[in-house]
């Protein structure tokens, strides 16, 4: 069969750097297909060469047997190739349907808008994904999830032949990956095509028909799913062998190994306004200690309950400096408390300054000297991270927002490593970076805690939680439900853990877990 | 292309070409006006520049550390104006008085913005457009809607009058200790990069445990008291408190700023930028008033503000040229 799109011999390079070096891919009619690699692989930018964000070097692109040449996103949507950014790039105030709408607007005879077909075409669209909402309501009123899935509505409403999904998932919840699983599914059936970048390789095997494989601006290898192994796919990303990469575990966290010490800190009955009721966790020295559940469930909100940021309606935080809590989340730290949060763009990188300055700011109490910051001590402490760390960057001057999504955590996971703090409270540690960096920052994380540090572990990771916690807390609407011990704990049980709580739940509703 | 361990220049000169635009600028004009017009390079012009700049010197620095944090405070003009006016009253007592007081005048309006936005949360904007017409009609009560005579007899009026050396104006003398002060502090101080990081992310920074809220204060204090020593030097400088002067020059500080390089959405801002771009502003009109001098054609002061406008335009319009280069290299 002819493809529908062929990029062949794709060269690009910024400022005299190589970013991809002859690349490849290739797409059949009605075909979803993985384009996966590491952060820095060259994914980006031959999406972005294909919907004229970027001009390429040289190389060849035919798109239905045609030259294709878009200069910019808009006319390569209007020649069927929609794109769904991995950002949400919508506008928040404005109602759903104008969201969904915007740019090609019905018009009456007068040439004004048609609201009520606007609106009623919306809801035909929409109701396609499952989702029945108000369109007349801002869109920034709904779920981040529901935004995800409005801005992929809209792509799909026009009439592509061609979807690129770039992590499409990263923002939604299980169920809501089910549903957008179904919409990719419908698009196939279809016979619209679909280009799906993901960092989740389980996802792929659920959807995905082949994968183009890249690392270092090359293509490497293009694979049958059907055909494939998760530890093949990664082999593939790394370049490496996959006998070393399976002696090494697919985590680099040794959940039950840990040798736990004494209590660190006790949480008891936490309740706060932000949909947290009854918590308990406690931390000793040295183990991780895993909290599961659904999106929603309370697991960031506990975290932030210990670390003072929300108020506590109810219960208490107790650590051995600290038996009344903290009033602040400066004196959290004061006491040994470091919180790498979920949300890297909006609470953990101040993107305009340089990796220096990020990673010594909460640091900076302790780094000055007769009023100013000892400009010398910071220099040295930031380039100890750096080089233990193996964080890559042109200079420790760059601004942070330059770096990729993995170094990028890096010196956030450093910022707090450099407090040398008693207790880290990692909220979704690896999300959002490649493989390789995830192996990094598992094995840092692990070599922290056999020093001795405790760890209160989030992730949405089933197997990271599985393989790396040595408890793991059950959380369901905001209440902490039961306790696995490992070893002993599979994907299996902690399923099953968390979703025996939810049919035990009094109300036995899942609203919770979308809220 | 980033995971590069080299140093990149032109990436380095990208990435810093925020304020390029304006040291460039501000060189090319240097060099206009002292080869195209006779007196531009003397000391007569040149310390009465300073002097008259001085002052829009100072609210811009304020202006700078506001809009760094992601805020705005439109209240300098208001308080240079009523500054202006609690001085002429103190000016009896001399310019030892005068000159803290006026401060502490702008510092106490400064302080009832940081309460409006701090304790009250009220956005920047609304809470420092309410204190701009407060503090004008405050101006306006305290000095009868009559510009204020200071008194002639005390050494008041030697602080905006005299030169040291024939040159250099004991306002700019002060205006320039200021912002090597404030250059220190950003640059050098845990406050300065709290600063900077709650212009990046308030959150953030919360929970990285650094004081969010006495930052801030900082800031709009900050702003009240450089307002206050410009109101000090514009009433020392004219020999009268002025309740309806300053009009407009908030705008003036803002556009200083942004065309520093600052950004006006907060995280990223430099003082040496700020002053260059102040005196930039201030070029433009003193270029003009020589280009009326000559005879050839004259301007009228409402056709200066248009073209001050445009200038304005031209400057930003180039660095956000450069800084999209840079920002889509760095991509």
């Amino acid at each position: 069969m002819q493809p529908l799109l062929r990029m062949q011999g794709i060269n690009k390079s910024f400022a005299g750097v190589a970013a991809l070096t002859s690349a490849e891919l290739e797409i059949a009619p009605g075909e979803v297909h993985a384009v996966i690699g590491q952060n820095g692989a060259g994914k980006s930018t031959l999406i972005k060469i294909l919907t004229g964000v970027y001009r390429k070097d040289s190389g060849d692109i035919t798109f239905e047997d045609a030259p294709w040449n878009a200069l910019s996103p808009r006319e390569a949507q209007d020649n069927g190739i929609a794109t769904i950014y991995q950002e949400l790039s919508l506008v928040p105030l404005r109602s759903v349907t104008e969201n969904v709408i915007m740019g090609y607007e019905p018009r009456t005879k007068l040439g004004l808008i048609d609201w009520k077909a606007a609106h009623r075409r919306t809801r035909e669209i929409l109701s396609d994904f499952g989702i029945d909402i108000d369109v007349t309501q801002p869109l920034g009123s709904f779920s981040t999830a529901i935004q995800q899935l409005t801005a992929i509505a809209r792509a799909v409403s026009l009439n592509s032949r061609l979807v690129i999904m770039d992590e499409p998932t990263s923002s939604l919840d299980d169920r809501e990956v089910e549903t957008l699983f179904g919409v990719v599914r419908g698009l196939k059936a279809k016979g619209v095509s679909v280009i799906y970048i993901s960092h989740f390789l389980d996802e792929l095997f659920h959807i995905c028909d082949r994968a183009t494989i890249m690392r270092d601006g090359q293509t490497v290898a293009v694979r049958e799913i059907a055909e494939s192994t998760k530890l093949g796919l990664i082999a593939d990303m790394l370049g490496r062998d996959p006998e070393e990469i399976s002696a090494a575990g697919m985590t680099d966290l040794g959940g039950g190994t840990h040798e736990r010490g004494e209590l660190l800190l006790e949480a008891t009955n936490l309740h706060t306004d932000r949909n947290l009721r009854d918590v308990s966790v406690s931390i000793h020295k040295g183990e991780i200690v895993g909290l599961g559940g659904l999106l929603g469930s309370g697991r960031t909100e506990a975290a932030r309950a210990i670390f003072a940021m929300d108020k506590l309606r109810g219960g208490a935080v107790a650590t051995h400096a600290n038996p009344a809590g903290f009033k602040d989340p400066a004196e959290a730290i004061r006491s040994g408390i470091g919180f790498l949060t979920e949300d890297r763009k909006a609470e953990g990188i101040v993107p305009e300054m340089s990796v220096r300055e990020n990673m010594t700011l909460a640091l900076m109490p302790r780094l000055v000297r007769n009023g100013a910051i000892d400009r010398a001590k910071e220099e040295e402490i930031v380039k100890k991270f750096v080089e233990a760390l193996g964080i890559k960057l042109a200079s420790i001057e760059q601004p942070i927002r330059e770096l990729s999504g993995g170094n990028q955590q890096k010196v956030l996971l450093a910022r707090w490593l450099a407090l040398e703090p008693d207790l880290l409270i990692l909220d979704e540690p690896t999300r959002g970076v490649d493989v390789g960096a995830k192996f990094e920052i598992q094995s840092i994380i692990q070599e922290y805690v056999e020093k001795g540090v405790g760890v209160l572990l989030i992730s949405s990771e089933f197997e990271e939680l599985v393989e790396g916690a040595d408890r793991i807390i059950v959380l369901q609407d905001g209440k902490s439900v039961s306790e696995l011990h490992n070893p002993g704990i599979t994907e299996e049980s902690l399923i099953g853990a968390i979703a025996q709580s939810h049919d035990a739940s009094p109300d036995g509703t899942q609203d919770g877990a979308a809220a | 292309m980033l995971d590069q361990n080299t140093f990149d220049l032109r990436k380095y000169i990208q990435g810093n070409g925020q304020s390029m635009g304006v040291w460039i600028a501000l060189v090319v004009m240097i060099v206009f006006g002292a080869l195209r017009y006779d007196n531009f390079a003397g000391a007569y012009n040149i310390s009465s520049f300073l002097n008259y700049n001085s002052m829009f010197i100072a609210i811009a620095l304020g202006m700078c550390f506001v809009i760094m944090t992601g805020g705005i405070d439109l209240s300098v003009g208001s308080v240079v104006a009523f500054t202006s006016v609690c001085v002429a009253y103190l000016s009896p007592y001399g310019i030892q008085v005068a000159l803290p007081g006026g401060i502490l005048a702008g510092m106490a309006i400064g302080a009832l913005n940081a309460f409006f936005v701090i304790a009250m949360r009220i956005p920047p904007f609304i809470a420092t457009l309410a204190t701009m017409l407060g503090a004008k009609g405050g101006a306006l009560v305290i000095s009868g809607r009559q510009t204020i005579s200071v008194d002639w007899t005390s050494n008041f009026t030697k602080f905006g009058m005299n030169n040291v050396g024939g040159i250099l104006p004991w306002s700019i003398i002060v205006v320039a200790i200021l912002a090597v002060a404030l250059w220190i502090v950003l640059e050098k101080t845990s406050i300065g990069r709290t600063v900077e990081a709650i212009g990046g992310g308030e959150d953030a920074t919360k929970m990285m445990g650094l004081p969010v809220n006495r930052a801030k204060a900082f800031v709009y204090i900050l702003s009240g008291g450089c307002a206050g020593l410009a109101g000090v030097i514009l009433a020392s400088g004219f020999g009268a408190g002025q309740p309806l002067e300053g009009v407009g020059w908030e705008l003036s500080a803002i556009a200083s700023v942004v065309v520093g390089g600052t950004l006006l959405t907060g995280g990223l801002g430099s003082v040496p930028a700020t002053v260059a771009g102040a005196l930039l502003l201030g070029l433009v009109f003193n270029i003009l008033n020589f280009e009326n001098g000559r005879g050839v054609i004259s301007f009228s002061a409402y056709w200066q503000m248009v073209i001050r406008g445009l200038f304005l335009f031209v400057v930003i319009l180039l660095q956000s040229r450069v800084s999209r280069v840079g920002a889509k290299q760095g991509a």
